[in-house]
């Protein structure tokens, strides 16, 4: 009899647990996808440069209107493979092997060798590639960063080595494509060229870089309808003209912008952190 | 009699247990209820995308100040919902979320509903904030600019999903209302 009673509460007991169990694995399968704690372990050995604010007449956008940015942080280089890694190790939901699709396509890190270990022959200050956007805003989020905007960015690609807005100069923008069209580039370590005006680092030669609103360029209604329904863009018309010389190459930033999606990883895509800033001048 | 009252509560603890395993259906790993970020309806209650799931949804992204193509939009939705068959609707939850979350308030939400005779139960206004706003129009491939404290320019894009929040089909630009409407009924009629 007393026995039989043990068995119940037994029983019992372990439905219980069963129970509860089951509710902890939920909960965790839930909260892992988009989680990331934030943590200091991710080795941070990148400046911040400071960008006082400024106006910029955007490459594409309401034609002549000026576009203010205000001063923020902008990291000096891209996120490094040895940064991306350590996140990768702290933040499990974000490795290859369990990343859901919505987040990350096929190609999310599909050249290293498993969940944590970098390609063969990888450098570890090389800029990490094939991360999707929102690999990338993870990343920012768990060290208390964020993406830069399209308008940040392109307004430090305005500089050259020695000016703030170097668009005028002739030799700039072929400067530019030059660096554009030498392959392989996204395998070099960062760092190893000359900084530009502001200190910032390899803004054209390793990597195209994500940015938190790549998805404002409206280029087209959907990239996949090959609608090109916007014929300031796409007929190029100011890229050609000469006020600008500078169009060319950052309209090969747009056309790329307009034709990803947030999920897509590819192999010279990658990204560098940015900050808000409370100091107005400095 | 203590016997049986034991043999109760088991029985109820395990029918709990089973409930709880139905709901954590295995999602296809592009589902858009992994999405953590919260939201709230037009009615005000806070929910996460997960809530919708079950349903086969259309999803619109629209902001309600919008002069030019939400319009259309919404109207092609209001046709959409009125041509899927009738045996259908309690199956398919039409979505319309808001680009413009600041302006777009749950009660702003309420009153474009009933303005625009939307206050069945198959119609859901969300709302949210500006970072979860982007991640649903990333998740939609969507492009939306704000182009003045009031002006979005935006891509127009009707989306079909699952009842596992799986992308089924978008119709983009001048969207044909007939196809969304079949692939609509099909998509329930497939997860019945």
């Amino acid at each position: 009899m007393k026995i039989n009673i043990f068995l119940i509460i037994t029983v019992f007991t372990l439905l219980l647990y069963a129970c509860n169990n089951q509710q902890k694995i939920d909960s965790k399968e839930i909260n892992i996808a988009n989680s990331t704690t934030p943590n200091n372990s991710i080795p941070l050995t990148v400046k911040m440069v400071y960008i006082p604010g400024g106006e910029y007449k955007p490459f594409y956008g309401s034609d002549s209107t000026l576009v203010k940015v205000p001063a923020f942080l902008l990291d000096e280089r891209a996120v490094t493979n040895q940064e991306f890694l350590a996140f990768i190790k702290l933040n499990p939901a974000w490795r290859k092997s369990v990343i859901k699709r919505i987040y990350a396509d096929t190609s999310y890190l599909n050249n290293w060798v498993n969940d944590t270990t970098l390609p063969k022959d990888a450098k570890l200050d090389a800029p990490i590639t094939n991360i999707s956007w929102f690999a990338a805003k993870a990343f920012a989020k768990s060290i208390g960063k964020r993406l830069p905007t399209l308008d940040e960015w392109e307004y430090v690609a305005m500089a050259d080595k020695t000016t703030a807005n170097a668009r005028s100069k002739p030799t700039y923008s072929n400067e530019i494509l030059d660096l554009y069209l030498q392959k392989n580039r996204q395998y070099n370590a960062v760092k190893q060229s000359a900084p530009n005006y502001w200190g910032v680092y390899n803004m054209f030669d390793l990597i195209w870089e994500w940015t938190d609103d790549f998805n404002s360029v409206l280029t087209t209604g959907d990239s996949r309808s090959g609608q090109y329904d916007d014929k300031n863009l796409f007929c190029a018309a100011s890229a050609t003209s000469a006020t600008d010389i500078m169009n060319y190459a950052a309209f090969m930033r747009f056309a790329l912008r307009g034709s990803v999606k947030a999920n897509f990883a590819i192999a010279n895509l990658g990204f560098r952190c940015a900050k808000d800033t409370l100091i107005l001048n400095k | 009699m203590k016997y049986f009252f034991y043999c109760l509560i088991s029985v109820v603890l395990f029918s709990a247990c089973k409930e709880n395993k139905k709901q954590t259906v295995q999602l296809p790993s592009d589902s858009i209820f992994y999405l953590t970020s919260q939201w709230k309806n037009q009615n005000g209650d806070s929910l996460q995308l997960k809530a919708l799931q079950g349903k086969t949804l259309a999803v619109v992204m629209i902001y309600t100040t919008c002069k030019a193509a939400c319009p259309i939009l919404v109207s092609k939705m209001k046709s959409i919902e009125a041509k899927i068959d009738k045996k259908n609707i309690k199956d398919v939850s039409l979505v319309l979320v808001s680009i413009d979350p600041t302006t777009d308030t749950p009660e702003k939400l309420k009153e474009f509903s009933i303005t625009n005779k939307m206050n069945d139960p198959q119609w859901v206004f969300l709302t949210s904030n500006d970072a979860a706003t982007q991640e649903f129009a990333n998740v939609l491939s969507m492009k939306y600019k704000k182009i003045s404290p009031l002006d979005f320019s935006h891509s127009n894009i009707i989306s079909v999903f699952n009842p596992l929040g799986e992308l089924v089909s978008q119709e983009e630009g001048t969207i044909d209302v007939d196809k969304v409407v079949n692939t609509i009924n099909e998509t329930v009629k497939k997860n019945k």
